[in-house]
């Protein structure tokens, strides 16, 4: 359990969610019969009454670092004046955490009570309290501290998104807040810049199957290095001798090694069945695009302009409560199509929306979700796509604020 | 009232006649139903022989049951195990549960004997005790023939339970069994041959809107499940799915668990019996996975064995043949005993005795069991009591008299923990580990480590009380979790609840199955695993070790859980923790 709660603590450092010292420094607490903690803290009276009440065996709590610090505050702030929850409309959000509820106090009674109900609590206090400096974010695991540090990066990341997709909103509605304003100009220097120029990638053609995995391990550490994703989570998969090779469910793209299944296209084995959730829109956009790599990340500015839309064509459409299901319109961010669709194989699956729109260009955003790109024979092309397609939509997204600012 | 009907209907077969019980809110509540009622009744009769006339068989539902609440459809039934002599239980697919509801019934509970072979039949609130002389002896399929149910819903027993087969099972409608723990034996100690159920009411929701929302919220998390409806999950190939991932991680227990690989497994797969028979989804009433599967040969319609069937009647008694697992399916489910305790103890006679089988041997041995013939009468027995017998105890893969399914511990060590503690002997599904162990969810865990596992193995103990109470499919929660469910309760019954409430039902549930257990003298030397786990290395290689179990931490682990558990060092439940759970704590 040390080797785990020192593991997520160092991984929410290192996506630059938290700091490696002072008040953002991740504190993780992990339980089998003795509780240990990643770290000593001022929390953790607070925090072991937390575990007594709840049945579980981890808990993270973390203050985010800039500029999620600031943009949750102003969310929660919002939250706190009405129902108490803010509520993303991002794919994460609505798949797995439904809501993310917000207390303005660190107390454990109200910790308990949200936290009985929901994967994190959000503390935001209004007032200023010498005690308590806010927000944190606190999440819990049953199974391993891996699931309080994923929470909260989906937190941080569905946050991100709502504060951008909101703000952008308000603006073509003519309703943005001076707050609002003023914490998107706070924040705006605190963003990480776009990496403009590829890494380099080991080349094809693969001669063999280690090749291939060691290709994939590689592609999967740089989306992340690149910060393409939401925390450490996406795809990575490759065509190779009849078998396309994907990274397996719930896996971290930096470590992707033991975590790559081999699916062979002739059904002949069902190993497959730890692949990721997306195997099937891979299998069928290899088979439809004749593309051999594909990359799938949660790039934060390609989802946040996937879910942009016109505030008058959005108030007659029918499916404006479905945007990421049944969106009628066909939009594009450059050459790059915009679909709806959920997660996996439902009725709603991007599986029956994405392969085909990758016919058109050789990437796609999926609403609310993220950023597929694909290469011909190699990863290094994908990679390309990936960041050109995202410094567009960075572009195109502080274009359209400022033209709206400026009227 | 809500989810519940408030009925629970006590016959007594002894007298002919029955009660119809109505617990209070503040009880249906506190137990919930399924596996919860069940224990509650159980516990009232805990000091008793399996086959004492007193002795209580339950069928229940949840509040869940009979709403559009994903995998509701299932019932559990609960008994003291013939078996192994601990609480025995089984949960149960198919249309049982929904008819059952829909009849008014939260759950039936079964007290007294009969003296000649009785059929009951249930509409609504009509309940019949119906001559079943002619009908003893037939096996599933005939008594399913001959009723032809048509929408009503039937269970019943087959020949080894009437001949005394201490792993008998129950069949409901066609296809479903209620495998595990011997219970169509305590079916048949009463005379029962059937029970058949239809019922034309309907379950009151508190909040039909709230409900459909928290079941589109479980829909979508099933739909991003690979496991569940990927295209290699349980939508699309059935439980068969795991077999070639056993086989890729190294965990196929093969030659009676001599071995973790066998070598033929990529032809024996979930592909080979798709190319042979073209099966098709199945299910239990209401269910949106449907992973039983029903194929085809020669025009007539034939089940899928589950993946736990395609191991042992392959890699574990070393035969290579998918049409045998089909056939020695087929017989079990006919004859009504329970495929994994079956092949284990045949695995058991072929190590001692040497002797490899024949697809005929098998079959012919399989009918010799469930007739009570010859060795058959030894080996109905199981493999604990056969091995004993024969003189070589060490050779029955069991725990606590239960036979081991088809995941090898010393690939997995929840497994291997979960497997040593679980409340009804060598089962997977107390504890599941797998679910992190192997498939990745809520996240993946380190299968050849025991940190943290003494916690994640109580509460997971704790998760599925719960979920066999509600009652949802286990499978359900590779994907979904009691956060959702926790929507679903309330929208159906109106009560107010949460993720860790229900937690808490599960924790009180099972620790009354811990008390039930030790009042039948069960301690900690019971919950131990087969010696050979911690002496003999699996099969190693594809760059993964397989050693022995270490002894030492796997004695640490448990000595850890039975801290968190709330246990004494041997394993016993204690006073406090019994009243603090508001578990009875009187006899012991």
């Amino acid at each position: 359990m040390e080797q785990l709660v020192n593991k997520y603590s160092d991984k929410l450092v290192q996506a630059k969610l938290g700091d490696i010292s002072g008040p953002s420094q991740p504190l993780i607490g992990g339980l089998d019969d003795t509780l240990v903690w990643n770290r000593r803290a001022d929390e953790i009276p607070v925090l072991e009454k937390v575990f007594k009440g709840l049945n579980i065996n981890s808990l993270v709590f973390l203050r985010p670092k800039e500029p999620y610090g600031s943009l949750i505050s102003f969310l929660a702030k919002t939250a706190l004046k009405s129902f108490g929850m803010i509520q993303p409309k991002d794919c994460e959000t609505r798949t797995f955490l439904h809501d993310l509820p917000v207390i303005n106090q660190f107390c454990p009674d109200q910790i308990i009570h949200t936290l009985k109900k929901r994967k994190s609590v959000i503390i935001a206090p209004q007032k200023n309290n010498k005690d308590f400096q806010g927000p944190a974010i606190i999440a819990h695991g049953s199974v391993s501290p891996e699931q309080g540090f994923i929470t909260i990066s989906s937190v941080c990341f569905a946050s991100f998104i709502k504060f951008f997709t909101d703000y952008l909103e308000a603006l073509k509605n003519g309703i943005a807040t001076d707050d609002e304003h003023d914490v998107f100009d706070s924040i705006i220097p605190l963003l990480e810049p776009i990496q403009k120029s590829p890494p380099k990638f080991i080349p094809p053609p693969f001669s063999n199957e280690e090749i291939v995995y060691s290709a994939i391990i590689e592609a999967g550490k740089k989306i992340v290095e690149y910060g393409l994703v939401d925390s450490f989570f996406g795809n990575v998969s490759y065509f190779w001798n009849k078998t396309l090779y994907i990274s397996q469910t719930g896996s971290s793209l930096d470590e992707l090694s033991g975590c790559i299944d081999p699916v062979p296209i002739d059904s002949s084995t069902s190993a497959g069945i730890t692949a990721s959730s997306e195997l099937c829109a891979h299998l069928e956009t290899i088979s439809v695009t004749g593309c051999k790599a594909i990359l799938h990340g949660h790039p934060k500015f390609s989802v946040i302009l996937s879910m942009d839309c016109d505030p008058p064509k959005k108030a007659v459409c029918n499916f404006k409560e479905q945007c990421h299901i049944k969106c009628p319109e066909k939009k594009f961010v450059g050459c790059t199509p915009i679909v709806p669709g959920e997660v996996g194989t439902g009725p709603f699956g991007l599986c029956n929306t994405l392969p085909f729109a990758l016919t058109q260009a050789n990437s796609a955003i999926v609403y609310g979700h993220g950023l597929f790109t694909i290469g011909k024979n190699n990863f290094s092309e994908a990679f390309q796509t990936m960041i050109e397609v995202e410094a567009l939509c960075y572009n195109t997204y502080f274009e359209k604020v400022r033209l709206l600012r400026k009227t | 009232m809500y989810g519940w009907t408030g009925n629970i209907l006590v016959i007594d077969l002894t007298k002919k006649g029955f009660e119809i019980e109505n617990p209070h809110l503040d009880i249906l509540n506190q137990y919930v139903g399924g596996k919860g009622f069940g224990g509650r009744y159980l516990r009232e009769c805990a000091n008793l022989a399996w086959d004492h006339p007193d002795m209580v068989f339950c069928i229940f539902t949840g509040p869940l049951t009979g709403s559009i609440s994903p995998t509701s459809g299932r019932a559990h039934m609960v008994s003291k195990s013939p078996l192994t002599g601990l609480v025995g239980d089984s949960s149960v697919g198919g249309k049982l549960a929904t008819r059952m509801k829909r009849a008014g019934w939260d759950g039936i509970v079964i007290k007294g004997k009969s003296k000649t072979p009785v059929g009951i039949t249930i509409k609504d609130n009509l309940v019949e005790f119906k001559d079943a002389t002619g009908l003893w002896g037939l096996d599933t399929h005939a008594v399913y023939k001959k009723i032809r149910p048509g929408n009503k819903s039937l269970m019943s027993i087959g020949p080894a339970a009437e001949n005394g087969v201490r792993y008998a099972s129950i069949i409901v409608d066609q296809y479903f069994a209620a495998g595990r723990s011997g219970l169509g034996l305590c079916l048949a100690k009463k005379k029962i041959k059937y029970l058949l159920v239809d019922g034309t009411g309907h379950c009151k929701v508190k909040d039909p809107q709230k409900l459909k929302t928290a079941r589109e919220d479980i829909l979508r998390l099933t739909a991003a499940s690979p496991a569940l409806m990927g295209q290699f999950g349980f939508t699309c190939l059935g439980t068969g799915a795991v077999y070639d991932l056993m086989d890729n991680r190294r965990m196929m227990p093969t030659d009676n668990f001599c071995r973790t690989r066998f070598e033929p497994a990529s032809k024996l797969n979930a592909a080979a019996y798709t190319k042979s028979y073209a099966p098709k989804k199945h299910g239990c009433l209401g269910c949106h996975i449907l992973c039983k599967k029903i194929g085809t040969k020669n025009k007539a319609s034939i089940a899928m064995p589950e993946f736990e069937t395609m191991s042992h009647f392959t890699a574990l008694i070393g035969c290579m043949d998918t049409t045998l697992v089909v056939k020695a399916n087929e017989l079990c489910n006919h004859f009504g005993m329970d495929t994994i305790s079956a092949a284990s103890t045949l695995a058991c006679r072929r190590e001692i005795t040497g002797l490899d089988y024949t697809s005929d041997t098998v079959l012919s041995l399989l009918k010799d069991i469930a007739f009570g013939k010859d060795e058959g009468k030894l080996l109905g027995l199981g493999a604990k009591q056969y091995a004993k017998k024969m003189g070589q105890p060490q050779a029955a893969m069991a725990v606590k008299g239960m036979e081991l399914p088809a995941y090898d511990p010393r690939g997995a060590y929840g497994m291997a923990l979960g497997y040593a503690l679980s409340t009804r002997g060598g089962c997977h599904l107390r504890a599941y580990p797998i679910s992190h162990e192997i498939f990745r969810k809520p996240v993946a865990t380190d299968r050849f480590s025991f940190s943290g596992k003494a916690r994640i193995i109580k509460i997971a103990e704790d998760l599925n009380a719960i979920v066999d109470s509600l009652i949802a499919c286990k499978f359900t929660f590779f994907a979904a979790g009691l956060e959702e469910y926790a929507s679903i309760y309330e929208a159906v019954t109106g009560v107010e609840t949460n993720a860790q409430d229900l937690l808490i039902k599960g924790e009180r549930i099972y620790y009354n199955e811990r008390i039930i257990n030790s009042l039948n003298g069960f301690t900690a030397k019971d919950d131990d695993l087969p010696v050979r786990f911690f002496m003999e290395p699996g099969s190693s290689g594809n760059n993964i070790l397989i050693p022995p179990i270490d002894r030492n931490e796997f004695l640490d682990a448990r000595k850890k859980y039975y801290g968190v558990r709330g246990l004494s060092t041997n394993g016993l439940p204690e006073k406090g923790k019994a009243q603090t759970l508001g578990l009875l704590w009187n006899n012991l």
